[in-house]
C-alpha cells in the first residue's frame, strides 16, 4: 500500500499513534497530515498547514495518544491537542537557536526532549495541572555538532541522542539536572537514528557510514554509573546512508530506512553469548521507494506491520512475515 | 550521461569564475583556468536500472575558496533539476586546506543541512540566481 502524502515535497517522518489507528506524517511542504485507515486504503483525516514556517522534520505522539508534538526547521516545537478529527495548537516551544531536528515524549508522558543543529538537547517538563505549560528543565550541550535524533528508554528515565559529530550520548537525571553520562564512539560519520530494544538493555544506531551498531549496557568503571559498549556492527548491507532504524517492540525484529531506496529487516540469530549478538538480513525490499527512505516505524499493536516514507513524498505500508 | 554532468559542472565552474571576478576585481582570472574541468572530475556509475551514481570532484581554481559551500549547493540544486535520469549524488570539493575540505564535504553531502540551508531566503535567492538560465 503506497500513497502520496506530501505532494511535490519530501516526506521526512511518519509515526503511528499509540493505538495504531492513525498515522501522522510531516514534510518539506511545512505540513503535518493525519491519516486513518478506510478499508484497504489510507485517507487524510486532518491537514495541519499553518503550524510551522519551515520544513516539519519529525512528529511524535504522546504516550496517551491525545497530543502530537512537531519539530521544525523554523526552530520551534509545536504541541497539538487532538479534538476528534481536528488538532489545536496548544503551545509553541521556543528556545533553540536554529532547526529543531527531533522531538520525543518520555514513556511517562511527563517529559519531552528536543534536539537541534544548535548542538543542544533540551528536556522539558509537562505541567500536570496545565496542559499548556511546558518548562525547560535542562539544556545539555554534550555534542559538538548538529544533534539529529533523541529517543527515550522504554522503561527508565534515560535519554539517548545522536549527532553529526559521529557520537551517541546517553543522559540521566541527577539532582534535577540532566547530564550526559556516556558517550558512545565508533561510527565514522553522522549518526542519524537510534532505537532501544524492547527491554531497553540494548540500543541500535544507524549512520552515514552505512552501518548499524548495536550497543549494550555493561559494567561501568569506577566513578561512572553508566557504560555502554558496541557489541555488534552490521556492515556491508546498506549501500548508502542509513537514515532511520526501528526495533519492533513485539517481535524484536530490526528495520532500517536507507538512502539507497531500500527497506531492510534484520533478525537476531539464536546465539549463546548475549555480549556478542548476531543479526541476519531477513527481508530486503531494494526499491521500496523511488528515492531515499527517510523513516521506518513498526506498528505498535500488529506484529509485522511496518510504515516507511520517502524523499518522493510517498508513504508505504508493508507487511513483514518472518517465515521461519 | 557523463557529458550531461560534465556540461553542468563546467557551467558551475564558469559561475565560480564570474563570482570571483566580481568579488576580487583586483585578481583577474583568465578563461584558460576553466579548462581544469576534465573527464576525471566526473564519474558516472550505473547503480541499477536507469539509475546512476554521480561522483563529482570539484577543485576551485583558486585554493581556500570561500565560495566552496555555495558552489556545492549550486551543483546539488542544478544537477537535481537538469539531469533527466534518476541519480544519487556525491560531491567532493578539494580546495587546498585539508581540514576545511572534510567539513565542507560533510555539509554538502548532508541532505538535511542542504534542505535547511535552502529554506534560508537569502541563501536560496543567491543559489536561484546562480542556477537559473537567462532564458528560464
Amino acid at each position: 500500500n503506497k500513497f502520496n502524502a506530501h505532494p511535490d515535497s519530501r516526506c521526512w517522518y511518519v509515526a503511528w499513534n499509540p493505538k495504531g489507528t492513525l498515522l501522522a506524517s510531516c514534510g518539506g511542504d511545512r505540513a503535518i497530515r493525519i491519516w486513518g485507515r478506510e478499508g484497504d486504503s489510507w485517507e487524510c483525516k486532518t491537514l495541519l498547514q499553518d503550524g510551522h514556517q519551515r520544513t516539519v522534520r519529525k512528529v511524535a505522539w504522546s504516550p496517551c495518544g491525545n497530543y502530537l508534538a512537531s519539530a521544525s526547521f523554523d526552530a520551534t516545537t509545536c504541541i497539538w491537542k487532538k479534538k476528534n478529527d481536528d488538532f489545536e495548537c496548544l503551545t509553541v516551544l521556543e528556545g533553540h537557536e536554529n532547526e529543531v531536528k527531533c522531538v520525543a515524549w518520555a514513556p511517562s508522558g511527563n517529559l519531552l526532549a528536543t534536539c537541534s543543529r544548535d548542538k543542544s538537547v533540551w528536556i522539558w517538563e509537562v505541567d500536570e495541572e496545565n496542559e499548556n505549560e511546558y518548562e525547560c528543565v535542562s539544556v545539555v550541550n554534550s555534542h559538538t555538532q548538529d544533534v539529529k535524533h533523541v529517543v527515550w528508554h522504554p522503561t527508565q528515565e534515560l535519554l539517548a541522542s545522536c549527532s553529526y559529530d559521529n557520537n551517541v550520548c546517553v543522559y540521566k537525571e541527577e539532582d534535577d539536572d540532566w547530564e550526559c553520562r556516556a558517550t558512545l564512539e565508533g561510527h565514522t560519520s553522522t549518526v542519524w537514528g537510534l532505537t532501544f530494544d524492547p527491554s531497553g538493555q540494548r540500543l541500535a544506531s544507524c549512520s552515514d557510514d552505512c552501518t548499524v551498531k548495536i550497543w549494550k549496557e555493561c559494567q561501568p568503571e569506577e566513578g561512572t554509573d553508566v557504560a555502554w559498549k558496541c557489541v555488534c556492527t552490521l556492515s556491508g548491507f546498506h549501500g548508502r546512508t542509513v537514515y532511520d532504524i526501528a526495533w519492533c517492540p513485539l517481535t524484536g525484529a530490526l528495520a532500517t530506512a536507507c538512502g539507497d531506496d531500500g527497506v531492510r529487516v534484520f533478525k537476531e540469530d539464536e546465539t549463546a553469548d548475549p555480549d556478542q549478538p548476531a543479526f541476519s538480513l531477513s527481508a530486503h525490499v531494494p526499491k521500496a521507494h523511488t528515492q531515499d527512505v527517510n523513516c521506518i516505524a513498526w506498528h505498535p499493536k500488529e506484529a509485522g506491520l511496518l510504515v516507511s516514507c520517502s524523499d518522493n513524498g510517498e508513504i508505504a505500508v508493508w507487511n513483514y512475515q518472518s517465515g521461519v | 550521461k557523463k557529458e550531461l554532468v560534465l556540461g553542468v559542472t563546467r557551467e558551475i565552474y564558469l559561475l565560480e569564475h564570474v563570482i570571483r571576478t566580481i568579488r576580487d576585481p583586483e585578481k583577474p582570472n583568465t578563461l584558460e583556468e576553466l579548462d581544469v574541468v576534465s573527464e576525471e572530475c566526473v564519474e558516472v556509475q550505473e547503480l541499477g536500472e536507469d539509475e546512476y551514481l554521480i561522483i563529482i570532484k570539484f577543485s576551485p581554481t583558486v585554493p581556500h575558496c570561500s565560495l566552496a559551500t555555495l558552489i556545492g549547493l549550486c551543483l546539488q540544486v542544478k544537477l537535481q533539476r537538469c539531469l533527466p535520469f534518476k541519480h544519487k549524488l556525491d560531491i567532493f570539493i578539494s580546495e587546498g586546506t585539508h581540514s576545511t575540505e572534510e567539513d565542507i564535504n560533510k555539509q554538502i553531502n548532508d541532505k538535511e543541512r542542504v534542505a535547511a540551508a535552502m529554506e534560508n531566503p537569502n541563501l536560496r535567492d543567491i543559489v536561484e540566481q546562480c542556477v537559473t538560465e537567462p532564458d528560464d
